[in-house]
């Protein structure tokens, strides 16, 4: 039988275990929501904004591992679903993006709404296609979700020209061939040998793991790996969650917030094994000083992350897993080493710099604290939510202060630093995962690029909280001008303690809204908002002054931190680092 | 160091601008590239070439290779190979030049492709060093036009460094 454009599209998505999409109608792609009108299979997710339909899908694909799917139409449509695809892009997530397009007799002739998009998101997609004809749009939408989430997951966006979805052709789902695109999952084993016994000779080694471990579902062997060896994890941004933060052998995150114990172990480290981590500028602070003393084996599934920023000893290429299966039983059967002797005296270091400088802020009962409120949070959800973060301090301070044990409860835009990303991105989970508690750590200014997303969650009986950590300023920006431009705070106060009204917008849409304003109203407030089946949002007022720490400044070597200590004492440190 | 990497990739649109933004977006440098279709209609090689340290070089092809459109790469210059390129020259001498300029044509192999009452143009295929040469040794009689076809490159046969 003769189908569609439009009913392939919806035919092959079914194939492909599609259930939610999220998106916008438009001119061009009235077709398709036509079709998804009375669709049972599929149900559509309309969002307000195109961005909040891609950050969605990459919520849903982060918390669950499986693709997640967009659908725009084309021009603005299209056009705005490039921050939501650059976020995917630099953090590898699958997210696919449908776009509609101008009738292909048309493309080139500056017609209504269009935009060139596959020449717009070529750099920021791991791959594209503008389907020409409808015999090719089966096997595109197959390639699509392989392409998506093989190798280096990340995203794909396919044009769709409005003839293509309405002309006709016979349905057939065909086998996948990509001569052109084949990952490397084995690793080299004689290199994972060699690995092996290096490990064995170090003896002050350090895991540092990333977001690769998280999306090649790594974690077990990733603890097999330190426990056995008794080798302590740090994690990344991305990798947090990846190797249980409540651990005894882990240095919560490194880099430009990390903490102390965690850069100065790397620092002085004799070897560091890099698992699916791509050696990002705010991970290594000054390149020529980081890990100085360090041999450095890297896992990487993409071979253009090894050698990019860091020298190398042992490069290995491949899935992450499928490495560390390898590399744990070479350790098991030919090393076997006296582990616990082995490391004794290093471990012990990492105790005393985890006693001299722990993560810590300084309580008030005048006035809440930011970190009290995560501190809160990860205390009353016992670290079983899924956390969402928006960009900037509320980032930081959550990913210091909430422990995260298991993988891919934590969504957060690490690559890219997309204010925005992380409201729609909790509402694609909570589509995902209805009976989790979903939470976005937000900040006065990131929940406002993308605040019409609460109409999706009402309409969609959404039980996301965001819980907002309200300085009135966009907090790092204030951060970085009070320690690196003499206070001058030029256009970073944002005044939402007057507006908007936080509780009043969260009411306006139907959601519930709640303030705390004194460190003893924090608990009530969340516990009251855990307790309501429905979108809330809560407005902690926090101490506008707080800053970060501890804090390395950006190109400086990662042992030269800053802490919360007296002014006189952090400006001749900030001296000597400038 | 400068090197000359050959590429095998599908003969699809858009396959030239993902190369070309590749070394745009990352800040490589492309000296010369060149085009053309194999003896399979379905794949195209393109020779490019670059410069760079061996990290970027690294680099370099490890990016080319992660396109999805990209089959092979070579760095031709780790191979012992042939480096050809095509340039045509359009001279406009004075009339006591006139023998001269033919005379370069004839030493260097090329061929006159065209005259008129004022100009000849030559074509000369040869290696960097020889079109160089005859560009320096024409430039007196008066280059008019100056068109080249980039390098293009292939291994020799079973010879490795």
């Amino acid at each position: 039988m003769k189908m569609t454009g439009a009913e392939i599209f919806l035919e092959s998505l079914k194939k492909e275990g599609v259930k939610y999409i999220f998106g916008y109608p438009g001119g061009v792609v009235l077709g398709i929501f036509d079709l998804l009108y009375d669709n049972k299979d599929i149900q559509l997710i309309l969002t307000r904004h195109e961005q909040g339909a891609v950050h969605a899908a990459d919520g849903y694909a982060r918390s669950t591992g499986k693709p997640g799917v967009a659908l725009v139409t084309s021009g603005p449509g299209a056009t705005n679903t490039v921050t939501g695809l650059a976020t995917a892009y630099m953090d590898s997530i699958p997210v696919i993006v449908f776009s509609g397009q101008v009738p292909t007799a048309l493309i080139g002739n500056d017609a209504f709404q269009e935009a060139d998009i596959v020449g717009i998101s070529r750099p920021c997609t791991k791959y594209n296609y503008l389907v020409k004809d409808v015999k090719e749009l089966s096997l595109i939408i197959k390639q699509t979700f392989y392409i998506a989430t093989s190798g280096r997951p990340g995203p794909v966006l396919v044009d769709l020209p409005k003839d293509v979805t309405v002309s006709k052709t016979e349905f057939t789902w065909p086998e996948l061939n990509i001569r052109s695109y084949k990952p490397t999952y084995e690793g080299n084993k004689w290199m994972i040998s060699q690995a092996a016994h290096l490990i064995a000779k170090s003896k002050k080694p350090v895991i540092l793991a990333g977001g690769g471990v998280v999306l090649s579902g790594a974690s077990k062997e990733l603890k097999e790996l330190a426990e056995y060896t008794e080798i302590p994890v740090t994690m990344t941004l991305m990798g947090l969650g990846s190797f249980p933060g409540t651990h005894s052998l882990s240095l919560g995150m490194p880099g430009m917030h990390g903490t102390y114990y965690a850069n100065k172990a790397i620092q002085e480290s004799d070897m560091l094994i890099g698992i699916g981590v791509r050696f990002d500028d705010r991970v290594t602070g000054k390149i020529d000083a980081f890990a100085p003393h360090a041999k450095i084996i890297h896992i990487d599934i993409d071979p253009t992350s090894i050698r990019k920023n860091v020298r190398v000893d042992i490069p290995i290429v491949g899935d992450v897993r499928r490495v560390l299966l390898v590399l744990n039983k070479i350790l098991k059967e030919e090393v076997k080493e006296q582990w616990s002797e082995v490391r004794k005296a290093w471990l012990k270091q990492i105790d005393e710099w985890k006693r001299e400088r722990p993560l810590t802020y300084t309580y008030s009962d005048e006035v809440i604290k930011p970190q009290f409120v995560v501190e809160k949070i990860y205390e009353l959800t016992k670290g079983d939510a899924i956390i969402a973060t928006e960009v900037g301090q509320n980032q930081m301070w959550t990913a210091q202060f909430y422990k995260f044990d298991k993988p891919r409860m934590w969504l957060t835009s690490g690559g890219l630093g997309t204010m925005g990303y992380g409201f729609p991105a909790a509402i694609g989970a909570q589509i995902a995962h209805p009976n989790k508690l979903v939470i976005d750590i937000a900040g006065d200014g990131s929940i406002q690029m993308n605040i019409q997303e609460l109409a999706t969650a009402i309409v969609h009986k959404l039980p996301v909280k965001v819980a907002i950590l309200n300085n009135h300023y966009l907090g790092m920006v204030r951060q970085w001008q009070e320690l690196f431009f003499n206070e001058r705070y030029s256009y970073s106060e944002l005044y939402s303690h007057v507006v908007p009204d936080f509780v009043k917008v969260a009411e306006a849409y139907g959601a519930v809204g709640f303030r705390a304003i004194k460190p003893s109203e924090v608990e009530p407030v969340l516990k009251e908002a855990f307790k309501i089946k429905k979108t809330v949002f809560m407005d902690f007022i926090i101490d506008w002054k707080e800053k970060v720490y501890p804090m390395v400044p950006a190109g400086a070597p990662i042992d030269q931190m800053l802490f919360e200590e007296p002014k006189e004492k952090a400006e001749k440190k900030l001296k000597a680092v400038k | 160091m400068r090197h000359t990497i050959s590429l095998l990739v599908e003969n699809k649109f858009g396959v030239l601008s993902r190369i070309s933004g590749l070394f745009s977006g990352r800040g490589y440098n492309i000296e010369s590239l060149s085009v053309g279709e194999t003896i399979d209609p379905q794949i195209s090689i393109m020779t490019i070439v670059t410069s760079g340290d061996d990290q970027i070089i690294e680099q370099i092809t490890k990016q080319l290779n992660k396109l999805i459109d990209v089959i092979k790469v070579i760095d031709m210059t780790e191979l012992d190979h042939v480096e050809r390129e095509m340039v045509l020259i359009k001279v406009a001498p004075r009339h006591e030049d006139k023998a001269e300029v033919l005379r370069l044509a004839e030493i260097f192999r090329g061929r006159i492709v065209d005259s008129s009452q004022k100009t000849y143009t030559i074509e000369i295929t040869g290696d960097e060093k020889k079109i160089e040469a005859i560009v320096e040794l024409l430039k007196p009689m008066g280059i008019k036009e100056f068109v080249r076809t980039g390098k293009i490159a292939i291994a020799r046969e079973g010879v490795k460094k």
